[in-house]
């Protein structure tokens, strides 16, 4: 029998979590519709003004986004730690944080980048420029993995509590506030001619210290969580 | 002679001590109180741009300082907690959420009260006063989670991790709002010219230390009932006097 | 080889046990016995480092297994109450998994023989959901013949089995002994290893 090397655990635990979500469609689909359905909604409260709306569109997106993203977090640990899974990954031999990153990266393969793909649909409904819609895209790239990484330390804190899912909301979208000022200012940037690089600059700074810090928290939260 | 400093971390001892504590933090808040209304209110001149409205400064600052700082307070016991396992440092986290998330209310409050006559509306989307709700936020999330958990060491630590999270979050959200305010050309408060009067500025300091004082007083009359409740089933709070009669 | 000392646990704010000492050496059988609520899964859970003691210490080879950590986890393998398997997926990608949670590079050759020794010939390719308690459990407890870890903690390892697989697991732990290894369970049914001294610690 082989041991398994660090790199080797990391992708099992990306690929076993793909491999779930597979088998549990309609889960993923739901997140996608729910932000598709958030955004379609704005015009009919706001009106279809398309001056108006060009204007709200990277807001209105990215809130959506992040609302989308909370959806999906109540099932980031919640089976695991039904079924007895998470003990089992917390007697790893390697580091545990190690199997939260793994875990990071496929829940935000599946509900993150969904809705980076989407995203230029539904600017496309708010008459965004191609330009603009390019920034867009990109923020929601850098930016949707903090949320996915910034989400899993509350669904670790609220880990088998009553009410966990709304709970959660309520410990994550503060924190995401800076995600979203420079994801929509980016976008802001561009619309108004400047160059959009020092948003862009600032989110992928925060995208870095969420990638050293929040597995090694998310670890602590979980092992806080177990007891 | 050195002193024990650990003798105080166990709530048996820092239960009684604090009770010693408390008339003093509590008498020293109502005449400092006092003071600082006479001054505010009967010394200090008229603002030559702002009339009297200016007045609620005298309490809106002190209430945005303390809630700011209590939150680092709260994060730094919270640690504390969590490295050393002191109950104690967790009890005392808990006991300041609520002090912390009253003055981030009291500064939004009266933050909304000065900005009608400022600048015509109740509420305008100032940097510090969106700082300020984005901490009241952070506090009734520390809140939520620890009363949403059932076991009080799991709460305690849970809702550790999460202020310690939260504080080293708070700069970034600081700036990165700051930021967002300059982008969108908000309004901010600004003092007429340079100087403050120093009437003023004592009036400030006064309250200032009005607000500190009720804080250490509340903070551990608070932190009293938590080691009651928590320590209820031991022997020496079966032997208090208040608990027996 | 695994210490315990001066150990005490309490659930909440309220105690379960104090001042519990033991030890296993290699070889050993040791059954926790006790009432319900006495504290037996805590202990194999404090064992297993999800739960902190209040007081005492947990050594094994020596080294607290706080400082061990990883060390002592790729030494260690728990089977709760839980069966840690999913619903979704089929018997040979569960036990590949787990294996690989363990640390352990399971061939496809290595995890079907495994799961036809528990019995489950002609169904390792089902999902688990349509297996029935037993088949699952017996899912989970293929893992015990995959691990190398000298230390095994057994919550409750013999409910939903059938008389033909509490022989098979009292077969395993047999052989698990005579390896030099070491188990700690907890169980309500009686359960006999050929050959070995059963030692037991109560929890009152």
């Amino acid at each position: 029998m082989k041991k398994l090397s660090l790199i080797a655990l990391l992708l099992l635990v990306i690929r076993r979590d793909l491999l779930l979500a597979m088998r549990r469609r309609a889960d993923v689909l739901t997140t996608l519709i729910f932000f598709v359905m958030v955004v379609s909604l704005f015009p009919l409260g706001v009106g279809p003004e398309l001056d108006m709306l060009r204007k709200m569109a990277p807001g209105v997106v990215w809130v959506a986004a992040l609302l989308a993203s909370m959806l999906s977090l109540a099932r980031l640990f919640a089976a695991d730690y039904a079924d007895g899974t998470l003990e089992q990954m917390m007697l790893a031999p390697q580091s545990l944080s190690v199997l939260v990153l793994g875990k990071m990266v496929a829940h935000w393969m599946v509900s993150g980048l969904p809705l980076v793909l989407m995203a230029p649909v539904l600017g496309l409904q708010f008459d965004m420029a191609p330009q603009a819609l390019g920034i867009l895209m990109f923020g929601l790239l850098l930016g949707t993995p903090v949320l996915s990484m910034l989400g899993a330390v509350g669904a670790a804190l609220t880990l088998g509590l009553r009410g966990g899912g709304v709970l959660v909301s309520l410990l994550v979208l503060p924190l995401c506030i800076p995600v979203l000022i420079f994801g929509t200012g980016a976008v802001e940037a561009v619309n108004s001619g400047l160059s959009p690089n020092a948003n862009l600059a600032l989110m992928g700074a925060i995208v870095t210290m969420a990638l050293v810090f929040t597995p090694w928290v998310t670890a602590q939260a979980l092992r806080i969580s177990m007891e | 002679m050195a002193i024990n400093w650990f003798k105080y971390s166990a709530p048996t001892n820092f239960y009684s001590l604090a009770g010693k504590l408390i008339p003093w933090f509590a008498a020293a808040a109502l005449l400092l109180f006092a003071a600082g209304m006479y001054v505010g209110f009967v010394v200090a001149p008229t603002d030559a741009v702002q009339g009297e409205a200016y007045r609620i400064m005298f309490i809106h600052v002190p209430a945005s300082i303390l809630s700011m700082f209590v939150y680092l307070i709260m994060a730094g016991y919270a640690a504390l907690g969590l490295i050393f396992k002191t109950r104690l440092s967790a009890m005392m986290a808990s006991a300041l959420a609520p002090t912390g998330a009253l003055f981030a209310f009291i500064s939004l409050w009266t933050g909304a009260l000065w900005g009608k006559p400022m600048w015509g509306a109740w509420w305008v989307w100032d940097a510090r006063l969106t700082s300020e709700l984005i901490l009241l936020f952070l506090y009734l999330g520390f809140i939520a989670l620890h009363a949403s958990i059932d076991d009080p060491r799991r709460a305690d630590r849970a809702a550790a991790l999460l202020a310690i999270v939260g504080s080293v979050n708070v700069p970034i959200i600081y700036f990165s709002v700051k930021w967002w305010n300059t982008l969108h050309q908000g309004s901010t408060i600004k003092f007429s010219g340079t100087s403050m009067h120093v009437a003023m500025q004592q009036a400030l300091l006064l309250m200032l230390l009005a607000c500190w004082c009720y804080a250490i007083a509340v903070a551990l009359a608070r932190v009293r009932s938590i080691i009651l409740e928590r320590e209820g089933a031991t022997q020496w709070v079966g032997e208090l006097s208040e608990v027996r009669s | 080889m695994l210490e315990v000392s001066n150990l005490a646990c309490s659930r909440g704010d309220h105690p379960l046990f104090t001042d519990l000492s033991f030890a296993l050496e290699a070889g050993e059988l040791l059954q926790v016995q006790g009432e319900n609520g006495k504290g037996k899964t805590s202990l194999l859970r404090t064992l297993c480092g999800f739960m902190q003691p209040v007081a005492g210490e947990i050594r094994w080879r020596g080294e607290n297994i706080e400082e061990l950590d990883e060390d002592y986890y790729a030494e260690l393998l728990y089977l709760g109450h839980h069966n840690a398997i999913k619903d979704e997926l089929n018997a040979l990608e569960n036990l590949q998994i787990s294996a690989g949670l363990a640390g352990i590079a399971l061939s496809e050759k290595e995890a079907v023989a495994a799961l036809r020794r528990m019995g489950l010939k002609g169904r390792e390719h089902l999902p688990v959901k349509v297996l029935s308690q037993g088949q699952r459990r017996r899912a989970a407890l293929a893992r015990m013949l995959v691990s190398d870890a000298p230390l095994w903690v057994l919550d409750e390892p013999l409910t939903a089995l059938d008389v033909g697989a509490v022989g098979l697991i009292q077969e395993l732990l047999g052989e698990h002994l005579a390896r030099d290894g070491m188990v700690i369970f907890t169980t309500h049914q009686p359960l006999v290893v050929e050959g070995v001294e059963l030692r037991r610690l109560v929890l009152s």
